[in-house]
């Protein structure tokens, strides 16, 4: 019988901020533990809270993204549990009055069909630290360097119906908040993380009960535990047993999955509005000065990339998404002024390699400016495509640029037909053999018996000959002899 | 009606202490004292006298006396800030840099801020010496002293009664002039009933006058710093220190700080008083009412008019207020989890132990209950019923001040319906305590200013009249004060057992 499955996800983004929301303490990433923790993030008595202006501009910036209402008033809220990496023990974030109203995000599937998902709301607030189990023998280590780093959670409706959605959304998400310049968008270190809320049912009949997996930070993990959740519970419903409402961890590396606590074991938060700060009013003047500013969004720059560059949807699609990858595509395309060659490059070999690595664009041991210098010479006829990969691979372990690369290992290719007619004349002149059997071949069959003696000139010229060229000239002369 | 007091020369060296926070900056800009010698001199009295009243939870005598010189060489340059070398005490619940700062509290007995509160700030700019910090409700919590880590404060005039609370040490170390001035907090009378309690002058400024940037949270949306001392005049002059906006604190308002001293002076005629009745009625005691009715008359003879009003809300003040205060504290005391400073358990063998223990042994019985009570308000299904419904009786207390303030210039009544009470009294009955504050806790829930002035004694001990005005009408308030203190002495009267020989 068949299922549906729905999903719903919160995600968690961390707003690029130079301070935190309440503190003027840095955000900055990988410093020494507690060195970015001031006496407010470490909730001494008496400190107090003061909104950083530019969280909340971020936070507009994404409500207008995604076409939402920005609440012209709204207020922060106590969240009230215990846990030591929470130094107020109450988290500052908002629940009735959120910034960020309902909007929608479109998506785009592999097999071209679009889809809208609803957005409920995003709201503002502020990121815990983190608990170090490891090395304390016994004791847990505290690390406020990430307490009140701004956050905002974005949570959408139950609309997504399969991993692929989910993946699509949430990569559609990381493309706003990335191009938007709010978000570093860099999921290995945390800036973007997905809670997935799962349920089965019947099509046609009410959801089922759903379970929450918290904290993924890579889209393979979602798309992994996605399906694994749905297999679970649909195994548990069909063996007569019931899914349980609980929050759930998944392990990436593990590839397994596990339950953290039961609804009836969840916090009551006892939430109520933060008489630390009041709510913050906001004018039409100023939402729309903040309109005014917003960069180009995916969908237009999607658009955009078609159109400038003759790329089909799904090709814009890639290129286009990732801030990042955009900007790379752009200036190395620009420079090397072969767009269609640049693009491949990025999805193929650069992709590859990145995704093998784990490694965002940004990070990327090859920059824009090389790889379009070794696009030049490849148009340019200096290196052939099989030299290009060794150029690559080179330039990602960081022996310099193209041109460094091809002079320091000899890959010039030689174009000079002169030398390439004197090795073909020399291979044919060593392979009677293959020449008669060429010469005594059906035509249709002699295009791949070609491979032999391009082989041989190859070797011959140490790699270097030009590939056209000897596809040209042996053609030629083996033509001459039939 | 007046008293006569001991006709002491306030010139005199043994009598420093009974010179006004204006008598001192005028002696110190003539040259007659230094601060050094005035601050040595209330050292003493400290040694001398606070082991009867325990006011003072910590006395800085090094750094009072380092103050005090660094005061002294200022003026000596000519530069010489608005308290230049006038010695004050801190309420233990403002933050001080370097010095342990406990808010009665066991929990915070090893707390050393590494920051000064933004009025500790403002009084040090303005060169005032820092003579101590002192004892207090334990997290403001209380209206008798009797709930500090520290023990309980003695009222200077009868020290089986209690000085009222929570800032009831910044009140007896006034009233025993152990101190010209103090600092003090007020969430729903902790001010005004204390001042009442040991017959000095307190003010209550409106909600975001003063900074409550490193002031320790009881009820954020209720706090509020202000002055003690024995007049009027010297509230003015040192709010005039203590208000300010802060950016640090989202609550403060930003508003110029008038001179509060400037209009001290003004004549009262024309002056619409509203004597609410509700301010009147059951559970007043009888020689406080008469206290309270002799000053009103006395400011009629000055011009002023008495206008009968309603606030007819008044009853839910005191059900509505334990309810927001508790819920706020439940979440501004749970930082005290023992997990980055402050008291933490001994040996604690898990996470939860250590937090249950922690704030078990931290904590005392009022702070608790208190917790307790806020968190039941805020708890899923009991939100609506009343938090959200405690929030809506703020609203219209709020609105009942609105529309009196239509009709006239500041409201009059007592401020605690009875003058200082024994130890131990009200300690079995939460509720009978928290009815100490019943004339005082809806201007809070409203954010408005209040005051109390001496007004009489019953029994021999003081009676305060309370004074209410709009908002930031604190110029209006202090001159009332003011122009009643020129025409009565009861701000004059002290205890006695405080004359003791001083300086050695």
């Amino acid at each position: 019988m068949e299922w549906e499955t729905v999903i719903g996800l919160e995600v968690h983004a961390q707003l690029a901020t130079k301070s935190k929301i309440f503190s003027g303490s840095s955000t900055a990433f990988g410093s020494e533990p507690n060195t970015q923790a001031s006496a407010l993030d470490l909730a001494m008595p008496g400190t107090l809270p003061v909104p950083n202006e530019q969280a909340y501009r971020y936070a507009i910036m994404f409500g207008l993204a995604i076409d939402a209402d920005i609440a012209k008033t709204s207020v922060f809220e106590r969240k009230n549990y215990f846990y030591p990496d929470l130094p107020k023990a109450y988290q500052t974030t908002q629940l009735e009055k959120p910034i960020v109203g309902a909007g929608h995000v479109e998506i785009e599937l592999a097999d071209g069909t679009k889809k809208s998902i609803r957005i409920h709301h995003a709201h503002l607030e502020e990121d815990a630290g983190k608990s170090l189990h490891e090395d304390f023998h016994g004791m847990s280590g505290i690390d406020l360097n990430r307490a009140g780093t701004p956050l905002v959670e974005i949570v959408s409706e139950p609309d997504i119906r399969n991993a692929e959605e989910a993946v699509a959304f949430a990569k559609k998400l990381h493309s706003i908040v990335t191009s938007l310049g709010i978000c570093d968008g860099e999921m290995s270190q945390g800036s973007m993380r997905f809670d997935v809320n799962i349920s089965v049912r019947r099509p046609g009949e009410e959801f089922g009960t759903r379970t929450e997996t918290k904290n993924l930070n890579s889209f393979r993990f979602m798309e992994d535990c996605i399906a694994l959740e749905v297999e679970r519970q649909i195994d548990l419903i069909e063996d007569g047993g019931k899914v349980v409402q609980e929050t759930r961890l998944y392990n990436g590396d593990t590839k397994q999955a596990r339950s953290m606590r039961s609804k009836e074991e969840a916090n009551d938060y006892r939430y109520f509005p933060c008489p630390d700060l009041l709510p913050v009013v906001l004018d039409n003047d100023y939402i729309e000065s903040i309109r005014q500013t917003l960069p180009e969004l995916p969908d237009a720059r999607h658009d955009r990339f078609m159109e400038q560059y003759g790329l089909s949807s799904y090709d814009a699609n890639i290129l286009s998404g990732d801030a990042n990858m955009a900007q790379f595509f752009e200036t190395a395309a620009k420079a090397s002024g072969d767009t269609k060659l640049t693009a491949n490059w990025i999805m193929g070999e650069l992709s590859a390699r990145l995704n093998a690595e784990d490694q965002s664009i940004k990070h990327s041991p090859v920059n824009a400016e090389q790889l379009a210098g070794m696009i030049t010479r490849l148009v340019d006829g200096t290196i052939s495509s099989k030299m290009a990969k060794q150029v690559f691979e080179a330039m990602w372990n960081g022996d310099g640029n193209a041109d460094e690369i091809i002079e320091a290992k000899g890959l010039k290719q030689v174009s000079d037909s002169g030398a390439i007619e004197a090795m073909v004349d020399e291979v044919i002149a060593n392979s009677d053999k293959q020449v008669d059997n060429y010469r005594n071949a059906d035509e249709s069959k002699r295009p791949k018996m070609l491979g032999y003696f391009v082989g041989q000139i190859m070797k011959a010229s140490k790699g270097q000959a030009n590939p056209q060229q000897v596809n040209e000239i042996l053609l030629k002369k083996l033509n001459d002899l039939i | 009606m007046t008293h006569s007091i001991k006709d002491n020369p306030i010139t005199d060296k043994k009598a420093m202490h009974q010179k006004t926070i204006a008598d001192i900056i005028a002696g110190l800009n003539a040259g007659e004292f230094t601060s050094v010698e005035i601050t040595q001199h209330y050292l003493n009295r400290i040694k001398q006298l606070d082991g009867t009243y325990n006011s003072f939870i910590t006395v800085n005598e090094e750094s009072a006396l380092a103050q005090a010189e660094a005061a002294d060489k200022r003026r000596a340059e000519g530069d010489a800030p608005a308290l230049c070398g006038v010695p004050i005490a801190h309420k233990d619940i403002f933050c001080t840099n370097g010095v342990r700062t406990s808010c009665g509290s066991k929990m915070l007995d090893n707390f050393v801020p590494p920051y000064d509160a933004t009025v500790v700030e403002n009084f040090a700019n303005a060169g005032a010496v820092v003579l101590g910090k002192t004892n207090m409700d334990e997290f403001a919590m209380g209206s008798s002293n009797e709930t500090s880590f520290y023990g309980p404060v003695k009222n200077p005039w009868d020290t089986n009664t209690v000085p009222g609370g929570s800032s009831g040490g910044s009140a007896a170390a006034v009233a025993a002039h152990l101190t010209p001035g103090a600092t003090a907090t007020d969430t729903g009378g902790s001010i005004r009933q204390p001042a009442a309690l040991c017959g000095i002058t307190g003010l209550k400024p409106t909600y975001g006058r003063v900074s409550r940037w490193g002031m320790i949270a009881f009820a954020s949306s209720l706090d509020q710093g202000g002055p003690m001392a024995r007049t009027a005049e010297d509230c003015a002059l040192l709010l005039n220190v203590m208000a300010s906006f802060d950016p640090k604190d989202s609550t403060s308002i930003d508003r110029e700080v008038p001179d509060y001293t400037a209009n001290l002076n003004q004549p009262l005629d024309g002056l619409k008083v509203g004597i609410p009745k509700e301010y009147f009625e059951e559970g007043l005691n009888p020689g406080t009412e008469q206290a309270v009715h002799d000053a009103l008359a006395e400011l009629e003879k000055q011009g002023a008019t008495l206008v009968s009003i309603s606030l007819p809300h008044t009853k839910l003040a005191v059900p509505a207020y334990y309810v927001i205060a508790p819920a706020e504290a439940s979440a501004n005391l749970s930082r005290f989890d023992g997990v980055r400073y402050g008291h933490r358990c001994e040996d604690p063998k898990d996470l939860r132990d250590m937090y249950m223990r922690t704030r078990a042994e931290g904590f005392g019985d009022e702070v608790k209950r208190r917790i307790l009570v806020g968190a039941y308000c805020l708890s899923a299904g009991y939100y609506d019923a009343y938090y959200r419904k405690a929030q809506q009786v703020r609203r219209l207390i709020k609105q009942d001040f609105v529309d009196a303030f239509e009709q006239v210039d500041v409201i009059m009544g007592p401020t605690s319906p009875s003058p200082a009470f024994e130890f131990g009294a009200k300690g079995d009955d939460p509720v009978a305590m928290y009815l100490e504050d019943i004339y005082t806790i809806a201007t809070n829930l409203a954010g408005l200013p209040g005051m109390s002035v001496p007004c009489g004694l019953v029994d021999d001990k003081p009676v305060g009249l309370q004074i209410i005005g709009n908002y930031f009408d604190e110029s209006r308030m202090l001159n009332v004060a003011h122009q009643f203190q020129q025409v009565t002495d009861w701000h004059q009267q002290a205890p006695t057992g405080i004359d003791v020989e001083g300086a050695e």
